[in-house]
């Protein structure tokens, strides 16, 4: 499975949730597929959706699932340390690893090569780490939702894109209507 | 009263409760006293960067949050600043330690100092120096302003403001 048709499956447990989705692809697919103001799409800044999802999390109790991507944490693998060593367990970090810079036209992570972010996670101190395949993620995803314990899910899929247009929504629009529906 | 402790006293009478930092030297008091404070979640962060990811998340979350760092980190976060921060309209309060002027023992320090409120104007980040311990006066003030204009907002903190260092 390819990282959109991941997300077309998991958007019913998305969706009562609060989301922070990654730059890019992710964003737009899970913007074309399920918009809810629920939702922080990230229009720019590579690598801090595990950090924005983190600080939100922090700041209130109801559940976090920051979906990220394999390229994207290995450009911040600062976070991982982060998240360890400051556990919110209303906090979920899905990381799609396909093994590619998929915003970017697929070029290969080291993620896809010989690098396990579920070891790097495991070596920063996550308690909960799980690595599942594309076709299980929806299992992992609501299991680790009802575990109420802080997850790390890693989830292994092929690269591949959809073509989509850019999301237009003004970036401040995005932000006031996530903050509220955080406050509903 | 110490300064740390009067900078920390604004945080807390300002609602700030969360506070990220990556340390200097310069900075150790006031991180210690962030630290000490039951009102202050402290998240160290292992770049600046990324805990202006936090303190955006924090925020929308529903806190105030803070970044404490050194002038450095002008060089690391311009694009966060302006992606993040700026794009989404998010306040910041950047309480950051202003290496490389006068009594700076590191040559190299010197090299960021002379760049740093050239990038800050550059970005139209409002920004404050404190140099006379005196200027700390105006740190309730800032934070007020701060969480008024939705901006990121520069207090640059330097060697004589903190006593020689
Ligand atoms: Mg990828």
């Amino acid at each position: 499975m390819i990282r959109s048709e991941i997300l077309r499956e998991i958007a019913p447990i998305l969706r009562p949730h609060l989301v922070v989705c990654n730059i890019g692809l992710p964003s737009q697919e899970l913007h074309s597929i399920d918009d809810q103001p629920t939702n922080f799409y990230m229009l720019g800044t590579m690598g801090l959706a595990s950090s924005i999802g983190l600080g939100v999390a922090l700041a209130q109790d109801k559940t976090v699932i920051s979906i990220d991507g394999d390229g994207s944490i290995l450009t911040n693998m600062g976070t991982l340390p982060t998240i360890a060593n400051n556990v919110a367990d209303n906090f979920i970090l899905l990381i799609v690893d396909n093994g590619s810079y998929g915003s970017t036209g697929d070029q290969p992570t080291y993620a896809g090569k010989l690098t396990s972010l579920t070891a790097v996670a495991k070596a920063c101190g996550c308690e909960n780490v799980v690595e599942c395949q594309d076709v299980d993620t929806g299992k992992v995803l609501q299991e680790a939702i009802d575990s109420k314990k802080m997850t790390i899910i890693v989830c292994k899929c092929d690269s591949g894109n959809i073509k989509l247009p850019v999301i237009t929504r003004d970036p401040v629009n995005i932000r006031d209507r996530f903050m509220e529906a955080v406050k509903a | 009263m110490s300064i740390s402790k009067k900078i920390v006293d604004d945080f807390v009478a300002n609602d700030v409760s969360f506070i990220t930092t990556v340390p200097c030297k310069q900075l150790g008091g006031v991180i210690e006293e962030c630290e000490a404070r039951p009102e202050i979640y402290h998240i160290p962060s292992n770049k600046e960067d990324e805990g202006m990811g936090l303190c955006a998340g924090a925020f929308m979350g529903g806190k105030r949050p803070a970044i404490i760092m050194q002038n450095t980190a002008i060089g690391v976060t311009i694009n966060t600043l302006v992606t993040l921060t700026q794009f989404y309209r998010m306040p910041l309060p950047m309480l950051i330690s202003y290496r490389g002027e006068l009594k700076e023992p590191v040559a190299c320090q010197a090299e960021m100092a002379v760049h740093t409120k050239a990038l800050l104007a550059q970005l139209n980040i409002p920004t404050y120096h404190f140099h006379k311990e005196a200027d700390v006066e105006e740190f309730d003030a800032i934070l007020k302003y701060t969480f008024m204009c939705n901006k990121p907002v520069a207090i640059l903190t330097d060697a004589t403001f903190w006593g020689g260092y």
